[in-house]
């Protein structure tokens, strides 16, 4: 459990800087930051930075101009422009169909869309393979099925960018891949195939492979599918690490709870971008009202900003 | 852990198919004793010598090796098939090389005409009956040439109506589809040639029964460059076994990987098919039998699935040369038994919730 939660004042530069107060129903929330260091209940890791957010790097690293993906006459994404800053921890969100996870799939490359997306000022096209592989990691939705594989093996396979091809692994590639594992609880089981796993505990091995190609941009897309209220926990433990020791994450989400833990919150409707901001800002959580149709307030509670369903 | 198992099972294989060999080498209509005696002795009877060392070296021994081989192939292709298509179903024959197969041989016996008749001796004869692959060497190499030729050409097919191998679903439509019209245009070419169908038969049921040394040359060849290209490629499937954007994201170029091994696919099928016929099951079952024993990634499994068809099919030509001696099974309807027997037995223990290693 990291406990004390360091004094409001203290933390980073991010939205406004009122002292927070709850928002009433349909979508007046006024304020403020939500108390964010704390009161995350820790599957029982050390203590984490929480606190050290918005950090050192603020230059863009991830960069959409007009951007446009879809089928035919039905576009998802409709010409968006984008700029996502280095060193933080940005969530999308937005209604079932809103295009999040196109969205992500075109800032890492996965899919073929109209516009130019830049990484670090580059655009994805000119990246050599490799070198895109080892900048930017990607952890997929529902996509698993390498069942005979071991946790292990599934693990390194995050290293590949790092080998040359038929390159047994190295001592930095067994390393990572440790780390990888304990950082997300799956040490224990590296000898199991990946078929013998719970969904949760699949999903724990698939972000350390993720992790396990020590990028400095990880693109998340629903990361928190099939994991129980501790490992949720973890996961944001983890992203806050990772986030202050300087990496760039990008996570969608769903549970609108869940993303506003986030530095910076990109609101998304119907293929286009309603908000970018801080995640404290009371306009943020304007526009995440409207995009739910004023069916979720956003409230303050136990010192976390939390989504609350509307009736 | 799993590597210990993984090299156990790799020399048991090698065991089972010493011990294979040995007996293939003694099984036959000639019996066993009657050929040691003048090979052992061969001042005793020269004519005696000549013929056992015949039955031996001419065609026990490379049938023997050349089942081994074709299993071999035929395995190997079927673990590339499920990691490449992702799908534990996928089979060796899903490219429509099969079907391209049969069709090149159903047009080369038409072609061929009356010829056909003769060549179509009987299949349950057991002697020197089976048609195409005996008689002449001329008609046979045709024959052969013909299947592999059919073999490649439906793969070009179903790759230009796949239009390339980047998605594997609308690869596997191809395949189905041009499995479907290659098969009906097979059999328009046979209702129009009756007299090929009997030695079109005998293809479809797959025989080892005359692999000689050049198709077993031709075959191991083959083997050792589509076990070497299969080697190389094991990363990339194991990165695709995580999905497509995973694999993509991590750096993989897939568009060529695949095309090389669709071609090491296509090139092993081929080659197997053309020289035995088409032989069910071999491919589809040899990877699951492996599974089923050991967890292990791409490079090893291929490995060890081209050992287990090679095992599986030298014991089923064993068994179609020694069940009903001396009378002799095709050994494609063997295998065919054989594996849709573990099949059923694979979807009996997955529905009786005892699945270790069911895929299905």
């Amino acid at each position: 459990m990291s406990a004390a939660r360091p004094p409001e004042g203290a933390k980073a530069p991010v939205g406004g800087s009122d002292p927070h107060t709850v928002g009433e129903r349909g979508g007046s929330v006024s304020a403020a930051r939500p108390p964010e260091g704390a009161k995350v209940p820790m599957g029982g890791s050390d203590p984490h930075p929480m606190g050290a957010r918005g950090g050192s790097g603020s230059a863009t690293v991830l960069e959409a101009f007009s951007v446009r993906a879809g089928l035919g006459e039905a576009p998802i994404l409709q010409g968006l422009d984008l700029a996502l800053a280095g060193g933080r921890w940005t969530s999308i969100v937005g209604p079932n169909g809103a295009g999040k996870s196109t969205l992500l799939k075109v800032l890492a490359g996965l899919l073929r869309a109209e516009g130019r997306v830049e990484l670090l000022g580059r655009p994805l096209a000119d990246w050599p393979r490799a070198e895109r592989a080892r900048t930017l990691s990607w952890l997929g939705q529902n996509e698993a099925a390498a069942d005979d594989l071991t946790v292990y093996d599934v693990a390194m396979l995050g290293r590949l960018p790092h080998q040359p091809w038929m390159a047994p692994a190295s001592a930095a590639d067994h390393a990572a891949v440790e780390q990888a594992l304990r950082a997300t609880q799956a040490w224990d089981w590296r000898g199991r195939s990946l078929g013998a796993l719970s969904g949760g505990e699949r999903q724990r091995v698939l972000l350390a492979r993720a992790l396990a190609v020590q990028a400095q941009v990880l693109l998340m897309d629903e990361p928190l599918a099939n994991l129980d209220p501790p490992h949720q926990a973890d996961w944001l433990c983890l992203v806050r690490e990772l986030v202050a020791a300087g990496k760039t994450v990008i996570s969608v989400l769903h549970e609108i709870s869940m993303a506003l833990h986030a530095d910076d919150l990109v609101v998304m409707q119907q293929g286009r971008i309603l908000h970018h901001g801080a995640c404290a800002d009371p306009r943020a959580h304007r526009a995440l009202e409207q995009v739910f149709q004023h069916r979720i307030a956003i409230h303050a509670l136990a010192g976390q900003w939390v989504a609350l369903p509307l009736p | 852990m799993n590597l210990r198992h993984a090299s156990l099972l790799a020399w048991g294989l090698g065991l089972v198919s010493l011990g294979l060999v040995v007996l293939g080498f003694c099984i036959g209509s000639a019996g066993f004793e009657n050929l040691l005696r003048p090979l052992l002795n061969p001042a005793d009877d020269p004519v005696q010598t000549a013929m056992a060392r015949q039955i031996v070296w001419d065609i026990r021994l490379p049938r023997t090796l050349g089942a081994w081989m074709a299993g071999a192939l035929l395995g190997l292709a079927g673990a590339v098939a499920q990691g490449l298509f992702r799908n534990p179903l996928a089979d060796p024959y899903l490219l429509g090389s099969a079907s391209g197969a049969s069709l090149g041989v159903a047009l080369a016996l038409a072609g061929l005409g009356g010829a056909g008749g003769m060549l179509g001796g009987n299949m349950m004869n057991g002697a020197v009956a089976v048609s195409m692959f005996s008689s002449s060497l001329w008609v046979r190499l045709g024959l052969t040439g013909a299947a592999f030729c059919g073999a490649v050409l439906a793969v070009i097919l179903t790759l230009t109506l796949a239009r390339g191998v980047q998605h594997t679903l609308r690869l596997l439509l191809a395949g189905v589809i041009v499995g479907v019209v290659l098969g009906a245009t097979t059999s328009l070419v046979l209702l129009f040639s009756p007299d090929s169908l009997q030695a079109m038969q005998a293809f479809m049921l797959g025989s080892t029964g005359f692999v000689g040394w050049t198709a077993f040359g031709l075959m191991a060849t083959v083997w050792a460059l589509c076990l070497a290209a299969a080697w190389v490629l094991a990363r990339v499937l194991d990165g695709l076994s995580l999905g497509e954007a995973t694999a993509h994201s991590l750096g993989l170029p897939l568009a060529p990987l695949r095309a090389a091994l669709v071609a090491v696919l296509a090139l092993a099928t081929g080659t197997a098919v053309a020289q035995t016929g088409l032989i069910a099951f071999v491919g589809l079952a040899a990877p699951h039998l492996v599974r089923a024993v050991v967890k292990v990634p791409h490079g090893r499994l291929m490995g060890l699935a081209s050992l287990m068809g090679a095992v599986l099919l030298a014991s089923a030509d064993l068994l179609a040369r020694g069940l009903i001696a001396p009378q002799e099974l095709p050994v494609g309807v063997l295998t065919a038994v054989l594996g849709g027997g573990y099949l059923l037995w694979l979807m009996h223990r997955r529905t009786s919730g005892l699945a270790a290693g069911g895929v299905l």
